[in-house]
């Protein structure tokens, strides 16, 4: 193992005290070549990547004008500044949101604005070098792009736009990230981030399927490539294979078989999360969302359901529309898109949140449930960055807050919030999101993770909270990693499934 | 690429000390394995390598942490299915730990 990481002590933070180059030298593995090419990106830097390099911003810059907004705009005020919990846990200045973003924003200057083009040191502009690269590599991949920043910035600047060319240059040129690029790889070629094979994954839904069996008496299914059913559920394939995950899809499994909904996995959809936002690549984002499309549409589903999954539920909500047609937004020549928009049942929304869903069912009295069943838990919830700041969730603008929370307080008796400067729109990202939740990055893991666990250990001290509920599974393998870190069980942290799995009324339901 | 050293043998591992080539595990190659991650193997880790290497040939993957604490559970006893008791065995998880020293590919994704 690497140096053991120096924890951050949880102390107030003040914005003055900073290391510079505190975390230079933290690079997570560049992907192998062979990785890089199997997914499309030139396998590693060769010769001319500088001009190839500036010829894909442009492209970028014409693609996306709001990135070229997001290059101009930044009057570096310093809002940002202590916004970051990579800042607050690393003190490495260059972690400073506007910092981060200078690191691209000096390059565009120099290459795309006329004072950048002929007076470059007047204005900070710096050519495109080898060490400016590596500086690149190393501290955008220290940004979760979880945009809490951009919530704090008067010009609303969405600095993860940035994190992500900066990136997707990267990987153009040959420089990926291995955790990436190799899960993007396995999704292509196995249907999953995990590599779950078919057979695996079928052996394990029937392992869960006799365990509730022996537990309950009942036949509570994990049904998969069931064609006909009413839902397809998209999940994490982490739900599948890690703890606390697993708890979770046993709590929607309930759920399905509570209010008498039939379902279904795919074995071709096998995985909700879409590295390709990550890594801020469309085709990829495309690519990967295809397999849902491919997978309603083969198996005819009515609706599609998503898991616990932060980014896959942004993906889900705010790009599946004109990307594969799921709800509304095809393109006209979009035969599939089309094909899948008449095919869904538009009664309801489409995609659903699992939250959503099952938020419905208790409110209409369509399953029970006994919160008593959650007695031994003093609950508070973590929101995940990508539901709170990239998605919506119900009829109201605050649902992706609300709606957790009332599940929560519906199935559980003892309930207590963080700190309301780390919840809801302003929450901190657990520190593994975005691309980071490898182990090489463990260090900035820990780290990043100081404002929430600060926040968590107040309510544990003050109301002997013991489990941190979440619907993420980025957020629940990265906590149960590093909570030890900061003195507490890996076991405090979990799904909202999870508790709705302890409390749901099965059975001789109603 | 770096390699590491058993019985006189030169063994390529990737850049996080897992095997490259599956085919070059031997149960002295686990020792050496868990020796650079600071284990001791005894009889229980043993169990749990050996099931690894059994699942991975079935499945082609690591098994998830349900089956492992399952099959545990069935050789050692019920009091040993569960994750405590992996985490015992293998401090940085199961999962990975694990699968470095038995020689397996490590499980990547959200987990």
């Amino acid at each position: 193992m690497a140096t053991p990481t120096a924890v951050p002590t949880l102390d107030p933070t003040t914005i003055d005290q900073f290391t510079p180059d505190a975390m230079a030298g933290v690079r997570s593995f560049p992907a192998p070549p062979e990785i890089q090419g199997a997914i499309g990106f030139a396998p590693e830097l060769s010769e001319g990547w500088e001009a190839r390099a500036i010829a894909r911003m442009g492209e970028l810059l014409q693609e996306n004008r709001a990135l070229r907004v997001f290059l101009d705009a930044c009057v570096h005020c310093g809002a940002c500044t202590d916004k970051c919990h990579y800042y607050l846990g690393t003190k490495d200045p260059k972690n400073m949101p506007v910092a981060r973003q200078e690191l691209l924003r000096s390059v565009y200057r120099r290459y795309f604005t006329f004072a950048g083009k002929w007076f470059p040191k007047l204005v900070g502009a710096r050519d495109l070098t080898r060490d400016v690269l590596d500086e690149w590599y190393s501290y955008f991949y220290q940004c979760s792009e979880c945009r809490r920043c951009s919530l704090f910035c008067p010009y609303g600047i969405d600095t993860a736009e940035i994190t992500m060319a900066a990136r997707e240059i990267l990987n153009h040129i040959g420089y990926g990230q291995k955790y990436t690029s190799e899960i993007i790889g396995k999704v292509h070629r196995i249907g999953n981030n995990l590599g779950l094979t078919a057979p695996a994954l079928r052996n394990t839904l029937e392992g869960l399927e006799e365990e509730l069996k022996e537990e309950t008496g009942l036949d509570i299914r994990f049904p998969l490539d069931e064609a006909g059913a009413e839902v397809l559920l998209v999940t994490p394939s982490a739900d599948f294979f890690a703890e606390p995950h697993i708890y979770s899809l046993i709590g929607y499994a309930k759920v399905f078989h509570a209010a008498g909904i039939s379902w279904t996995l795919s074995t071709k959809a096998s995985e909700a999360g879409n590295f390709g936002l990550f890594i801020g690549n469309h085709q990829q984002m495309r690519k990967i969302a295809h397999r849902i499309r491919d997978a309603a549409l083969d198996l005819g589903v009515k609706r599609v359901v998503v898991g616990e999954c932060g980014h896959a539920w942004r993906v889900a909500y705010s790009f599946w529309n004109t990307l594969i047609g799921v709800g509304s937004g095809a393109d006209p020549d979009d035969r599939y898109g089309h094909l899948l928009q008449k095919q869904l049942d538009h009664r309801y929304k489409q995609p659903s949140h699992i939250c959503e869903v099952t938020w419905d069912l208790l409110q209409r009295g369509a399953i029970q449930v006994d919160p008593e069943a959650n007695d031994h838990l003093t609950v508070t919830y973590h929101d995940s960055c990508n539901v709170a700041r990239g998605s919506r969730m119900g009829d109201t603008p605050d649902g992706a807050f609300e709606i957790p929370r009332a599940i929560i307080r519906k199935v559980a008796n003892r309930f207590v919030e963080m700190d309301p400067a780390t919840i809801r729109e302003r929450t901190f990202c657990c520190g593994g999101g975005g691309g980071l939740l490898t182990d090489d990055l463990l260090d900035v893991r820990i780290k990043g993770a100081a404002p929430r666990m600060a926040a968590l250990r107040e309510v544990v001290e003050t109301h002997k909270v013991n489990f941190m509920a979440t619907i993420c599974a980025i957020c629940k393998a990265q906590f149960t990693k590093v909570l030890p870190a900061y003195g507490f069980k890996m076991g405090m942290v979990g799904g909202v499934h999870q508790l709705v799995s302890n409390a749901i009324r099965l059975g001789q339901n109603g | 690429m770096a390699t590491i050293e058993v019985a006189g043998k030169t063994i390529e591992v990737d850049e996080e000390g897992y095997l490259t080539n599956l085919s070059d595990w031997d149960e002295e190659v686990a020792a050496e394995l868990a020796k650079k991650e600071g284990i001791d193997m005894t009889e229980n880790h043993w169990e749990v390598v050996n099931f690894l290497r059994e699942y991975y040939e079935e499945y082609q993957v690591a098994p998830p942490i349900r089956v492992l604490t399952k099959a545990i559970a069935k050789k050692l006893g019920p009091e040993k299915g569960n994750s405590d008791y992996l985490y015992e065995l293998f401090p940085y998880g199961p999962a990975k730990q694990a699968c470095k020293i038995a020689g397996l590919p490590k499980p990547t994704g959200c987990v």
